[in-house]
This record gives structure tokens, sequence and C-alpha cells, in this order.
């Protein structure tokens, strides 16, 4: 049976998770990571390619992947499941988590003391297996057990960050407390879904859900799951957490949380609103488009102009995250063809950005020490490679044209122009210019201003460390100049979602 | 070959010559060679393109599907041409200059400075040749990109600020008002090509409209029409060969150009006519022409000085697309040309004059005519032109605007052109006389003739006579440029 | 009284507040640990509730039960347990590295300790 890779795909990481602590000190808990995520990013594509086939077949616009855990019935078990939306973000995940696996080894060797390494890659499994355990799972409360198993991973591996930089534990417990609250908001919510509707399968639940539409049960599970997944995708008033965590991480969890965790915490506020709620309970009986919609602008707005106030690279690029968050938001607010069209390929091109970005920071943590503006003086010379990179991916999340970031920017503007609401219109391309501001202070600083005398010594990092970045970069280069695939998988995704062909 | 490989290799050219120079800093002799070498290989692909196009033959292609719909298209039409030599004949002439300006001036980073000035003339030919506005914006977008470094070239803390001004006037104009416009465009007509009679006839109502052509003109800040001009004057802390060339033709033509472009072919002269969308567009660029004039009379650095004079002569090309009439379209498409030409051979001045006494300032420049005789008869050729007086290009693109001005049945313009006419005079004539006629004839010991390096000198001989040359030419320019208004 | 009928859902409510405002509220990063426990187990108790049926017995097949209790928030619960505990040991984990690392576990002292 080919459905067995639905399963195949979170249990794969979760055994390997156990097997690493047991490999020792040496390369092997490594390799092991490497090889379970590129097989993970192997069944991914296949899976893609798999709903692709079915979704582009005649009659094939509710076409979905599904299997039984432990061939449970349906509804009553546990339903994995695929369709062309999630298929998609799958996709993001292995390839991220693929590519930054690959990177991690000298990052984390220089990093990490040699002994808690291996635990340190069984965590980073754990933290893979959840994303895609809640991409992929059909059940509301399998759901937030995955959540939490990624949740976990990641705060330990945020306070991993210990060993280079002390705060990384406060901004761990932080992450931790707001975290667990974020998700027991959410468990109260399928608490309440779950006891008007005795179900928490959501195809279930949303043939169910049709009826109810006037329940104050049903809006009230509705804003504690709004919440509660607000936290986990750090939408503006509930990013608090997100700066330090993503900033004082070791990079490659930067660049997993930043590129992908909040993106799944998106995904489920997405399959929540369009599946399961519907886009005529969210948007035309309830009020979630006018809240979602500010919310997202002041995202874009004051994430841009915390980061400028950031010296450090890594915190500039999370508060960066809390405004692209704030795109996503805006998009899949506006709620109409364009807009999510944008929201996701949003998704897409900025896990691939930010992960090159975060990772390319890595590098310079790696070479130098530290990655703060003073201590970039001069890169451009030093490092082309890695620096041209960096730039490249700040052009990105500027949005210049022919960077993937410029077609995300496009969608969104044109969905909002769609819905006639010229201000977010603005907001978008403010946000934009905000984003010259903080990314062009880098590029200054790394190409204009003289090399200070101690960093003489600086060489440019080892190729193993600059492929990876330079996949990704280049990814989101060439999804900016020929997006026919990527726009394709998102219009896909979007039409799915908004139920027409 | 065919038509379309021409296009595509005439794109290349600068992108490959750009390309080589990265890799030759080890090598300047090579360098310069590789330089001059795109540079005329560019003028000569121009040059085929337009006998291509005399010849009647339709040139476009287009490849790579950015988004659904959406491709880099490229094609060649009159306008486009004319930007297009205009730039790449000047390219050659300026990369002349840069050689023996930058080793009088004993600059630093030749290399990166070569790379991104070639790169910068590869955005311009990309401008001028998009054929649709998405492509437009593309290069738009590179070529503010790519003269960043050139405007910070000195690395010093002003010329990051001016840096600073330059990208941020630049890229916010273009993405606020700029790229919404495009989307906009794209959302009403569903198409953003270049055609013929403009594509938004009959797609909107005028106030859409009229919304639209404002965040186009404003939009595309490098026509620095008012009160978006701030970057031109702050530019001037580059070297002067990126004065001359980017911020008196390619970049700033690149703007005027851009408003052209989609007056004529997203709008059509037909509908801003008709609908009068654009009278307001004509009192704008009215009072960017006085103002603008006004301000450059209080400067005293000759490079401000002329930077605001060259404000103040790009709102007579979007004054000319605003008017939406022949003669004020073919009069705004000529005046590109002899701007450029009139201007570009006062910078090579002031940057001579730098490089042979040092000197920046107007008050600092009496007696200045005396050692340097040769240099200060070609800024009075430039400057004659500028003002537009025969026997000089210039005097020809205004006569057509004012018959613009004129059949619009806006006489009020009319006066307008005159009167910055005589600030023209006012704000360049004073240079002249004081270099030659103000001042004990001996103010520092020194009349021996001292001109600029040869390499400097007849670069803007070449520019100077060209001024004169072009008046002649007059007739097979209007000819060439009348085909924008037939069709 | 119907109020006095819900009152297990009113503990529920009740509960979490408490536990919502020691996380809110206390400095002490294991008074605020705490105050996180309580709010999750607030929340189990919830799902016991709802699934209890009136006249409902245990959900084990026995001869003179004809109503039971319905079983599945028992299953869910055992798992969020589960993910409570596990919480809660990373949580104690993360406090004692910033106990060694800082000496305190006061989160006001910790701020201050890196100056800002």
């Amino acid at each position: 049976m080919e459905n067995n890779l639905l399963a195949l795909i979170v249990v794969l990481p979760l055994l390997a998770a156990l097997l690493t602590p047991f490999l020792g000190r040496g390369n092997k808990p490594w390799i092991l990571a490497t090889l379970t995520t590129w097989t993970v990013l192997a069944i991914a594509i296949k899976i893609f390619i798999q709903i692709n086939v079915l979704a582009n077949a005649p009659g094939g616009q509710e076409a979905f992947l599904s299997y039984a855990m432990g061939d449970w019935k349906i509804p009553w078990g546990i339903e994995y499941r695929v369709d062309p939306f999630n298929a998609f973000i799958l996709l993001i995940i292995a390839m991220i988590s693929a590519v930054a696996t690959y990177y991690a080894r000298l990052s984390v060797s220089q990093e990490i003391p040699s002994d808690k390494i291996r635990f340190l890659y069984a965590l980073w499994l754990l933290f893979i297996t959840g994303l895609l355990g809640v991409t992929i799972t059909g059940d509301i409360f399998n759901l937030y057990v995955l959540m939490e198993i990624s949740s976990l991973a990641s705060y330990a591996l945020v306070a991993m960050g210990k060993y280079h930089n002390r705060k990384a534990l406060s901004a761990s417990i932080n992450y931790l407390i707001l975290g667990t609250i974020g998700a027991s908001f959410y468990l109260i919510g399928v608490g309440y879904l779950y006891s008007i509707t005795g179900t928490l399968n959501m195809a279930d639940l949303t043939e169910k859900i049709k009826l109810l539409h006037d329940n104050r049960t049903v809006v009230s599970a509705f804003a504690f799951l709004l919440i509660g997944l607000g936290v986990k995708m750090a939408l503006f008033p509930l990013h608090g957490w997100l700066p330090n965590a993503h900033g004082y991480a070791p990079p490659i969890v930067s660049a997993l949380l930043s590129g992908v965790a909040i993106k799944v915490g998106a995904y489920v506020m997405i399959r929540f609103i369009f599946t399961i709620l519907g886009v005529e309970f969210s948007f035309e009986i309830l009020p979630i488009g006018p809240i979602l919609l500010f919310l997202a602008s002041l995202a874009i707005l004051l994430g841009s102009y915390m980061a400028i106030q950031q010296s450090s690279l890594k915190r500039m690029l999370a508060y960066s995250s809390v405004a692209q968050i704030g795109y996503i938001t805006l998009g899949f607010g506006l709620a109409n063809e364009s807009g999510l069209t944008g929201s996701l390929i949003h998704i897409f091109n900025h896990a691939l950005m930010k992960s090159g970005l975060f990772l390319a920071a890595g590098i310079v943590i790696y070479r130098v020490g530290e990655a703060d503006l003073p201590h970039l003086r001069g890169l451009g010379r030093k490092m082309p490679f890695t620096m041209a990179a960096f730039t490249a991916g700040g052009l990105g999340l500027i949005g210049t044209p022919l960077t993937s970031g410029f077609i995300s920017k496009w969608y969104l503007v044109l969905g909002a122009i769609d819905r006639g609401l010229f201000i977010l219109v603005f907001i978008v391309l403010l946000g934009s210019l905000l984003a010259v501001v903080y990314v062009w202070r880098v590029v200054e600083v790394i190409y204009f201003k003289p090399a200070s005398d101690s960093s003489t010594e600086v060489k440019e990092a080892p190729w193993s460390l600059i492929l990876p970045v330079w996949i990704l970069i280049g990814a989101s280069l060439y999804f900016g100049i020929d997006s026919s695939l990527s726009s394709h998988m998102a219009g896909q995704a979007a039409r799915f979602l908004l139920g027409v062909g | 070959m065919s038509n379309g490989t021409i296009l595509a290799f005439a794109l290349l050219a600068p992108l490959l010559g750009a390309g080589l120079i990265a890799f030759l800093d080890r090598w300047p002799k090579v360098r310069e060679a590789i330089n001059l070498l795109s540079a005329f290989s560019l003028l000569s692909l121009v040059l085929i393109l337009l006998r291509h196009l005399n010849t009647g033959d339709s040139i476009a292609f287009s490849f790579l599907e950015v988004m659904p719909g959406l491709h880099l298209a490229f094609m060649v039409e009159p306008l486009g041409l004319l930007f297009a030599s205009v730039a790449s004949s000047l390219w050659i002439i300026t990369s002349i200059y840069t050689i023996g300006y930058m080793q009088a001036h004993r600059e630093e980073h030749r290399t990166r400075f070569c790379t991104f000035f070639a790169l910068t003339i590869a955005a311009a030919i990309g401008i001028a040749f998009a054929g649709n506005c998405f492509t437009l914006f593309i290069f738009y977008e590179m070529m503010t990109l790519v003269t960043y470094p050139l405007v910070t070239h000195h690395g010093t803390e002003d010329a990051m600020r001016a840096g600073r001004i330059y990208l941020g006037y630049l890229f916010g104009t273009s993405v606020a008002f700029f790229l919404l416009a495009i989307t906009w465009t794209w959302f009403l007509a569903g198409t953003l090509d270049f055609k013929a009679g403009g594509i938004l006839a009959g797609k909107a109502g005028n106030t859409t409209l009229l919304v639209l052509l404002a965040l186009y003109v404003f939009g595309i800040g490098k026509a620095a029409l008012m009160p978006f001009h701030r970057w031109l004057p702050a530019a001037m802390v580059a070297p002067a060969p990126v004065s001359a060339l980017l911020h008196a033709v390619a970049v700033v033509k690149a703007g005027v150009f851009s408003v052209m472009k989609i007056v004529v072919y997203v709008f059509g002269i037909d509908l801003l006519r008709e609908t009068g969308l654009s009278v307001w567009l004509m009192y704008v660029s009215a009072a960017t022409i006085l103002i603008a004039s006004l301000i450059a009379l209080t400067k005293d650095n000759l490079k401000t000085r002329l930077a605001y004079s060259t404000v103040s002569q790009l709102s007579y090309i979007v004054l000319g697309a605003a008017l939406a009439n022949a003669w004020g379209v073919i009069g705004g498409s000529m005046h590109i040309i002899m701007h450029a030409f009139g201007k570009i051979t006062l910078f090579f001045c002031a940057g001579a004059i730098d490089v042979a006494t040092h000197k920046t300032k107007i008050s600092e420049m009496s007696q200045i005519g005396k050692i340097m005789p040769v240099t200060m008869t070609a800024f009075l050729i430039g400057s004659l032109s500028v003002i537009g007086l025969p026997p000089f290009g210039g005097s020809w693109s205004k006569w057509y605007l004012i018959m613009g001005a004129v059949s619009a049945g806006h006489t009020i313009l009319v006066g307008v052109l005159m009167v910055s006419s005589l600030l023209n005079i006012a704000y360049l004539m004073p240079i002249v006389v004081r270099a030659f006629f103000i001042g004990s004839s001996n103010p520092t010991g020194e009349t021996k003739v001292k001109e600029a390096p040869l390499t400097c000198v007849i670069p803007l001989c070449i520019t100077a006579v060209g001024c004169l040359v072009l008046f002649f030419f007059a007739n097979d320019l209007y000819q060439f440029l009348s085909r924008l208004v037939q069709s | 009284m119907r109020f006095f009928d819900l009152y297990n859902y009113w503990i529920f409510i009740l509960l979490m507040m408490i536990g919502f405002y020691a996380v809110i509220a206390k400095p002490n990063l294991v008074k605020k640990v705490i105050g996180l426990t309580l709010f999750q187990t607030a929340i189990f108790l919830f799902f016991i509730s709802l699934g209890k049926i009136e006249e409902g017995t245990a959900p084990v097949v026995v001869p003179f039960a004809t109503v039971y209790s319905n079983p599945l928030p028992h299953a869910l619960i055992l798992t969020a347990i589960v993910v409570s505990v596990s919480t809660l040991a990373v949580a104690l984990a993360i406090i004692v590295n910033i106990k060694q690392s800082y000496g305190t576990i006061e989160e006001d002292e910790v701020e201050g300790a890196e100056g800002n």
C-alpha cells in the first residue's frame, strides 16, 4: 500500500530520534539525522507528486490520500490525510530540514559540547517529527500531541543556545511558558468542539460544523483555537516569545523555527479557518477577516520597525519573521484567491529565504564568533560567498523584483486591490520599505565599512556550510525568476481551500 | 542573425562586459579594453537594430514566464531605440573620460566602479527595450541597486548619507507608488504589455485613471518631479563620470523615458487628451521647471547647480508627455537626446575643472577660462544648447514643446517655457562670464594653460560638437519620432 | 439550582484562573511553572467532566449497566497528562540550568543580570 508513506513520513524520524542518543560522540548521529531527513524529503516529494496527479485528474478537486492509524476506522481512529494544501507544507518542512541538517555538522560541533551533540540531533529529529505530524494529521487532538512534541523539542533546542549565550535559557523558559499556554488554549478549543460535535476528525468536523453556524460553543471554541494558534505562529501581539527564542537559539534551530515552525502554526490556523470552519462561516458570520487584517498590518509595521532597531543579526531576522507572519496572515485574511495564493507562496518563499539567512548568520558566528553589526564590518571582501548569499536573501525580504519575495508581494497586493482595501496595499509596500532600511543597514556595513583590525584573520567558510545556504538562497532566487512551479503549487492549494476549481 | 537574437545580444553586451570587468582587477589595461569593446559592440548592435526598425521589421521577444501571464518581454520601438542609442553612444565617450578622470584623481576601487557602471548601462538598455511594465520595473529597480555603489563610491560618511537619500527616494517612490500602479494596471487591464494606443482605455473610470497616472509619475522617482527630486542633488557626491553619464543621461533619462513610455503605451495619448487627465501634471511639471531653476540660481557648487538644472530640464520632458499631443510627445522625446548631450558636456567640464584645478565652487572659478580655454568653450556650447539657442540641438526640442503647449491651448505654459529659458541664462551664463571676464587677470599667479588630461578633454569636445551637429539632424529625428504618435 | 449543577465547570475555570495568575504574577520561575501545571490540570478536569454521562457507569461491559460514560476523553487526557509531565520536566531542567548560570530563579533578577 503506497499510503503507508503517510505514516512512514512521521514514524521514520521518530524512530531515528530514539536511536540517535545511542550512537556515541562521533559523526554517527549526524549521519543518521541527515539520512533520515533526506529520506523524509524523498517521501514528501513522492506524496506531493501522487497528490498532484490525483488533483489534476478530471474531477479531482477534492483529491486526498488517507491513512487510518492502527487500522482503526475513520472517524473514530486517527486519520492521516494529505490534500494539495498540506502536501505543499510537508514538502517545505522536509526540504528545509533536509538542507539544514546537512549544514548542521560543523556549526553544531563548534557550538555544542561533544557529549551533548547526539542529544541535539535526537531533539532535532523529534522537532521535525512533530512538525511533519502536525501537518499531516487529520485529527485535532493528535495535532495537539504532535504540536507539543515539536514544541517541547524546540524549547530544549533553544535552551541549547546557552553554550553560546546564556540568555538562551531565559528565552527558552519564556518560550515554554507562552507556548504551553498557547497549546492549552488550543486544547480548550478542542474540548469545546468535541463537546458539541462529538468528533475529533477534521473531515468529520467540517461536515458537522456546517449545521452549527449559530452555536455559541462553536464560536467560543474557535476563539480559543485561534488565540492558541496565534501564539504558536507568533501572530502579533502574541509574538513576545519569538525574538529572543529565535535570536538566541543555535543557528540551525533558528533556521527551522523561523523558516518552518511558525509556518506550521500558520498552516493549522489556515486549516481551521478555511477547511474546518469554512470560508463562509469564518468571514461572513464571524468577523475573523477584519481582526486578522488588523493584526497582520500591525505585525508588518511593528515587526519591521523593531527589526530596524536591532544590532544582532539573528534578532533582526527574528523581528523580520514577525513581520513576515504578518504578510502571511494578511494574505489569508483577505480570503480571496490572489491573497491566499500570496499567503501560501510566501510561506514557501519565506521559508527558503529566512532559513538561508539564519544559516548565513550561522556561518558568520562560525567564523567570526558573533553576528552583530560591528562584527560584520568589511566581511564583504573576506567572506564573499556568504555575504553575497546574505545580500540576496535580504533583497528577497525586501521583495526586489526577480527575487521570490517580489512574487509573494505581487499576489498580496493584487489580493488587496481585489478587495478594494488600498490601505493594506500601502501597508504591504510600506513594509517593503522598512525592510529596505533593515536590510540595507547590514549591507552597508558588510560592503562599505572598512574592516576592524581584530578580524583580519577571518576566512571564507568551508563549502559544506556555504553550499546549503546557497541551495536555499539559490532556490529563493530561482523561484523569483521563474515562479511557475511555486505559484502553481500555491495556487492549487489556494483554490482547494476556497473550494473553487 | 534573427532580429530577436540581435536584441538579446544588445541586452547581454553590457552584462557580459560587467562580468568580465569584475575579474580583471589585476590587469587594468585589459579591463579598459574590455570596457570599450563592450561599449562599442553595444552601440553597433543598437545601430543594427535601428536599421532593422527602419525597414519596418518588428523586433520583439519574450521568455521566462515569471508569473502566470507575466513574461520578461523585450521589444524595439522608436522611443526605446532613441534612448538606447543615446545611452550607448555616450557610454563610449564617458568610458574614455573615466580613464582620464580616474587616473588624474587617483580614485580607488576602479574595477568595482567600472563593473557597476557597465551594469547600469545594462539596466538602461533593459529599460529602453522593455516590452511590458513588469520588465520595465525590474530593470528600473536593478538600476537603482547598481548605481548605489557608484554614488557612495568614496565611502565617506557624506557619501553614505547621500547614498541613503538616493536609495530612500528611489526605492521609496518606486515601491510605494510605481509597483502599486503596475499591480493595479494588471488588475484592471489584465495585461502589462506596451501597446500602441494604450491598454487602459475603457478599463476604468476617470478618477481611477487620474490616481493611477499620479502613482506612475510620482512613482517613477528617477524623473525627479518635485517633490521627489532631492535624491538627484544628493547623488552629486559621486565622481564626475557618474554625475555625467548617470545623473544627466542614463538614470534620469530612464525616469522620464519611463514616464513617456507609460503615457504613450499604457494610457495612450488620445485617452489623456480626451479626458484631460494630465492637465494637473502639466502644471506640476511647469512648477518644477521654474522652482528648480530658481533653486539652481542660489547654488554655488557647480555640480549642485547643474543637478537642479537637470531637475528643471527633466520636467520639460514630463511636460511634453503631459501635453499628450504629437508636438508635445515628439518635443519631449527629442529633449531626451538634446538635453543629454548638452548636460553631459557641462558635467564633463565640471569634472575637468575639478581634475585640473580642484575647484568645485563657482565663486572660485574666476578667470578659469584663461587656464582651461577648451573646456570652458565647450561649457559655453553646452550652456547654449541647454538654454535652447540656435544653432544648438536644444533649441529644437524647446521649439516643439512650445508648439505643443500652443496647440493644447495652454498658453500660460508657453510663458513658463520662455521664463525658464531666461532663468537658464541666468544660472548658466554667469559661470561662463566669470570664467572669461571677471576677476583680476592673475589671481593666483597662474596664467599658464593647464587643461585636464587629454582623455578628459577629448570627450567633452566630442559632446560639445554633438550639440551642434544635432541641430542639423532635427528633421530626421522628427521623422523618426513621429511614428510614436502615428499609430 | 442550575448554577451548581455545573459546579465542575466552575471549578475548572477557577483553577485555570489561579494557574494563569501564578504564571503572570509570580516572579519565581518554579512558581510560574506550578501555575502552568495547574492551568493544564484544570483543562484535564474539564475534559473528564465532558466524558461523564448522567447515570453512566465506568465504560466496562458489565451485565447490569445500560448507560456508560464516554471513555474517549479519558484516553485523550491520559495522553495530555504525559504531555504535561514532559513539559514540567523540560521546564524544570531549564530552570536548573538558569540557576546554575545566573545563581537565581527570580525572573526579574535574571533579566537584571543582563542589564536590560
